[in-house]
C-alpha cells in the first residue's frame, strides 16, 4: 500500500476543516434562499450570512459592520487599495507598499503606476522585517495610504504593523493590512493593528476556496469607496448575490482555527521547530532563510544549497511530500523569489528555497518521514550534477 | 527494459502521449515532464502545449512538472539557429535541442527527481548489445524514423533513453490514443521548427538583430548580376523559390557567401556532388570505423539513405562519399550514417567537394 501524502504546503491552502465542510454542507442543502429577499427563505440566508459575519468580527476584534465578503483575498486587496485611492481627495495620490507584499498587492501598484499614482516601496531587513523607520522615510506629502502585511506568505515574517501603523496616522495616510497569512495562526486584532482596512481568505484557515473578506473600520468608510457597482449588497460596498454558504463554511472554520489558537501554536511551532533542526542536522548546508524570531509559528523557509528548490519539490512531490518553491501563484515561472531578493540574500540563497507551511493536519509522524526521506532525495540530485542557476 | 520509475518528455501531442500511456500499461511509474522552451507565443512548448501535456497526464492518473528551459534553448538552439543562417549555412536545430534540451536539461532533470530513465515519442528503437553498447536503430516506422536528428546522442544519454513507440507505425500510436480515449487533438502533422513557423525564420532572425542582415547581389555562377538579395539568411542551398530573378532554365541557389553576401545561382547540375567533408561527427554507435566504411547516408531529414562510404577524419570529423552525386549537399545540415538499420553516427556538413 503506498504511504499517505504528506502535505506541508498550507502556506499555499489548506484541507477543508470538518466543521467547515459540514456548516458548508448544511447551508447549501437548506438555506439556499438570496439574502436581499424579504420571504423566510432569504432572511434564513440573511440571518446566517450575517452569524457568519459576527464570527468573522468576533474573531478580527473588529465591528461586524466593517466586514465586507468578497470572492478572495486578492479581491479584498483589489478593494482596498484601489477603493482607498479613488476616494483620496488629493491632486496627486501616492501609496507605500511594502517590498515584501503579495502579488495581489504589489501587482495593483503595477496598475497604479500605469494611471500616474506614484507607489513608494518600503524596503525590508534580511529576515524580511519592514521596520518602522523604512514607512516612515517612505512617506510623503500625499501619501494615502500604506499597505504591510501582517505576516509573509514565503518566510512567514511577523510585520510590526502596529508601529507602522501609528507613524501612517500621524502623517495622514490610511493604513491596510493583508493578514490572510497570519489569521488563525497567530492573534488578528484590527484594533491592536491600528488597521483602517484589512484582508482575510476562508481557505488558508481550513474553510472553503472562493471566499474572503475585507474589513473597513469605522474611521475609514468617508475616505475609501466601492469598485464595483450594482447591487446594495453588503452596505452597498461590495455588489454580487452574496455567498452564503462560503461565509458559513468561513465562520466555520474561523472559529475552529481560533478556539484555541495559543495551544495549537505551540504545538506548530514545536512541529516547525523540530523540522528545522531535523532538516539541518540531515542536510549539510541547508540554510533558514530569515531568523525564527518574529516569525509564523507554522512556516520556515530553507534554502538548499547546489540544487534548484523547483528540483528539490518535484522529487519531494514523487516521494509523497507537497511543499512549495516559494509562494504557490508562481508555478512553472523560473523567477527568483521579489521576497528573498528584497532580503538581500545572496544569489545561492535565492535559489533552492522551499517553504514548509504546516497546519492543523500535520502530525509528528509527517515531520519524522520529511526528515528520513530528505537525506536520499538530496543526495540523488546533487550526484545528477542538477546545478541551480538563479543569478537573477 | 525493465522499467520501474520513467520519466516522460510531453510535448501534447499524440507520439509522447501514447509513450507514456504505453510504459503505465506496462506497469512503469510514470510521470511527466514538458520544457517550457520559448519565451514569447509560439507554436510549440507554448502554454497550449503545457496545457494538453498536463491534459493527458490528467487522464494517465501520472504527476506532470513543466520545467522552464527557456534560457538554455535560447543559448543552444536560437542563438546557433540564427548564427548558422547569417554565415550562409542551414541549420538543423532539433538534433541540437535533442543533445542539450531533451536529452540534456530535461533528462538531467528526469533523472534527478527520481527517474532511472526517459521517454520520448521519438520514432527510434535502441538494442543493447552483449558487450553493454547502445544500438540506436531505425523505427519500424520507416516513413516516420527520427534517428537522423538523435544522432549527436551520447551512449550515456541512449543508455538513459526509452523511444515506446518506436516499434509502432504511426496509424497504430494514434489508434492506440483513441481507443485509450486520451485528450490528444488531431493536430495537423507539420513540418514546422517549434520555434518559428515555416517561411518565417528570415523575419525571426531579422527582427532578433537588425544589425547583422546585409543586402547583397545574387549573381550566376560567371558572376553576371541577376538582381539582389535582402540577405543571405533568407536562403539555404538548393532552394528554387522565391529567388525573385526571372530566368529562362530553372535556377537554384548554387552557393551563399558569407564574405560578399554573394547568393550564386545556378542549374540543377551545379549542385550535383559526390562527396562531403562533416565536422563534430558523433559514433553514436560507439564504434569507430577503422577506416573506409560502406554505409547508407543521409544529408538531409526528408531523403532516402544513398549507398556511400564513409571515412573518419582525426578524432571528430569525416569525409563521405557516395556512390552517385547528390543534391545540394548543405553546409550546417546533418550527414547521417547506417549500417543496415543501425545509425552508426553522424555530423555536421561542413562542405560539399567536387
Amino acid at each position: 500500500m503506498k504511504a499517505p501524502r504528506i502535505y506541508l504546503d498550507y502556506n499555499a491552502t489548506s484541507p477543508m476543516r470538518p466543521e467547515a465542510l459540514q456548516a458548508m454542507a448544511q447551508t447549501s442543502a437548506g438555506i439556499w434562499g438570496n439574502p436581499s429577499s424579504a420571504h423566510a427563505e432569504g432572511r434564513l440566508a440573511k440571518a446566517l450570512l450575517e452569524d457568519s459575519r459576527e464570527a468573522l468580527a468576533e474573531a478580527l476584534d473588529a465591528d461586524p459592520a466593517g466586514i465586507v465578503f468578497t470572492g478572495s483575498g486578492t479581491e479584498a486587496n483589489n478593494l482596498a487599495i484601489q477603493g482607498a485611492v479613488n476616494a483620496a481627495g488629493v491632486e496627486a495620490p501616492r501609496v507605500v507598499l511594502s517590498a515584501v507584499e503579495h502579488p495581489s498587492v504589489l501587482n495593483v501598484g503595477k496598475m497604479l503606476e500605469g494611471i500616474g499614482v506614484a507607489v513608494d516601496y518600503a524596503a525590508c531587513d534580511g529576515d524580511g522585517m519592514v521596520h518602522p523607520e523604512k514607512i516612515a522615510e517612505t512617506l510623503r506629502p500625499g501619501t494615502v495610504l500604506v499597505s504591510l502585511m501582517h505576516a509573509n506568505n514565503e518566510v512567514g515574517t511577523i510585520e510590526p504593523v502596529a508601529e507602522a501603523a501609528k507613524i501612517a496616522h500621524e502623517r495622514g495616510a490610511l493604513v491596510h493590512c493583508d493578514a490572510v497569512q497570519s489569521l488563525g495562526r497567530i492573534a488578528v486584532s484590527v484594533k491592536a493593528l491600528g488597521a483602517d482596512l484589512l484582508t482575510v481568505s476562508a481557505h488558508k484557515v481550513g474553510g472553503p476556496k472562493g471566499i474572503g473578506a475585507m474589513y473597513i473600520a469605522p474611521q475609514a468608510r468617508k475616505r475609501w469607496e466601492p469598485v464595483f457597482h450594482g447591487g446594495p449588497q453588503e452596505r452597498n460596498r461590495r455588489p454580487g448575490t452574496e455567498n452564503v454558504a462560503g461565509a458559513a463554511g468561513f465562520a466555520a472554520a474561523v472559529r475552529a482555527a481560533t478556539a484555541d489558537l495559543e495551544a495549537e501554536a505551540n504545538r506548530l511551532r514545536s512541529l516547525r521547530d523540530r523540522l528545522a533542526a531535523g532538516i539541518t542536522s540531515v542536510v549539510p548546508g541547508a540554510v533558514l532563510n530569515g531568523s525564527l524570531g518574529s516569525r509564523l509559528p507554522n512556516t520556515l523557509n530553507m534554502s538548499f544549497p547546489d540544487v534548484p528548490g523547483d528540483a528539490l519539490m518535484m522529487a519531494l512531490d514523487l516521494k509523497g511530500v507537497a511543499v512549495s518553491t516559494g509562494s504557490a501563484c508562481a508555478v512553472g515561472a523560473h523567477k527568483p523569489s521579489h521576497v528573498l531578493k528584497a532580503m538581500k540574500l545572496g544569489g545561492g540563497r535565492r535559489c533552492g528555497p522551499i517553504r514548509f507551511s504546516l497546519g492543523w493536519a500535520t502530525t509528528d509522524r509527517d515531520v519524522d518521514r520529511v526528515i528520513a526521506i530528505l537525506p536520499s532525495v538530496m543526495k540523488r540530485l546533487r550526484e545528477s550534477g542538477a546545478t541551480c542557476d538563479c543569478s537573477g | 527494459m525493465a522499467c520501474t520509475h520513467v520519466g516522460v518528455a510531453m510535448s501534447g501531442g499524440v507520439d509522447s502521449s501514447v509513450a507514456a500511456l504505453l510504459l503505465k500499461e506496462q506497469g512503469c511509474e510514470v510521470f511527466g515532464l514538458t520544457a517550457k522552451t520559448w519565451p514569447e507565443g509560439s507554436r510549440c512548448c507554448s502554454d497550449e502545449d503545457v496545457r494538453s501535456a498536463r491534459r493527458v497526464c490528467d487522464a494517465l492518473g501520472i504527476p506532470h512538472y513543466v520545467v522552464d528551459l527557456s534560457e538554455p534553448f535560447e543559448r543552444h538552439v536560437v542563438a546557433y539557429f540564427e548564427e548558422e543562417y547569417l554565415s550562409g549555412r542551414t541549420p538543423s536545430p532539433c538534433a541540437r535541442c535533442n543533445r542539450h534540451i531533451k536529452f540534456g536539461e530535461l533528462m538531467q532533470r528526469a533523472l534527478a527527481i527520481g527517474a532511472d530513465a526517459m521517454a520520448t515519442g521519438h520514432y527510434a528503437r535502441t538494442e543493447r548489445t552483449t558487450g553493454g553498447r547502445i544500438r540506436l536503430m531505425r523505427s519500424a516506422d520507416r516513413g516516420k524514423d527520427q534517428t537522423y536528428f538523435l544522432f549527436d546522442l551520447s551512449q550515456e544519454q541512449l543508455a538513459r533513453s526509452v523511444f515506446p513507440v518506436g516499434d509502432m507505425a504511426k496509424q497504430e500510436v494514434i489508434g492506440h490514443a483513441r481507443k485509450a480515449g486520451l485528450p490528444v487533438h488531431d493536430r495537423p502533422e507539420s513540418q514546422d521548427l517549434c520555434f518559428v513557423a515555416e517561411g518565417e525564420h528570415a523575419a525571426l532572425i531579422e527582427k532578433r538583430s537588425p544589425g547583422r542582415v546585409a543586402p547583397g547581389d545574387i549573381s550566376d555562377p560567371a558572376g553576371r548580376l541577376l538582381g539582389r538579395h535582402g540577405g543571405i539568411h533568407r536562403f539555404t542551398l538548393g532552394q528554387r523559390r522565391g529567388l525573385g530573378v526571372a530566368a529562362m532554365a530553372p535556377l537554384y541557389v548554387a552557393a551563399l557567401d558569407r564574405a560578399t553576401a554573394t547568393v550564386v545561382l545556378g542549374p540543377r547540375e551545379s549542385l550535383m556532388r559526390r562527396e562531403a567533408v562533416v565536422s563534430g561527427v558523433r559514433w553514436t554507435s560507439g564504434r569507430v570505423p577503422s577506416g573506409s566504411e560502406r554505409c547508407e547516408a543521409k544529408v538531409r531529414y526528408r531523403q532516402d539513405a544513398a549507398a556511400a562510404e564513409v571515412k573518419p577524419l582525426g578524432t571528430d570529423a569525416a569525409e563521405l562519399r557516395f556512390d552517385e552525386p547528390q543534391f545540394a549537399i548543405t553546409p550546417g545540415q546533418i550527414a547521417a550514417f547506417y549500417t543496415g538499420d543501425e545509425l552508426l553516427g553522424g555530423g555536421w556538413i561542413e562542405k560539399a567537394v567536387e
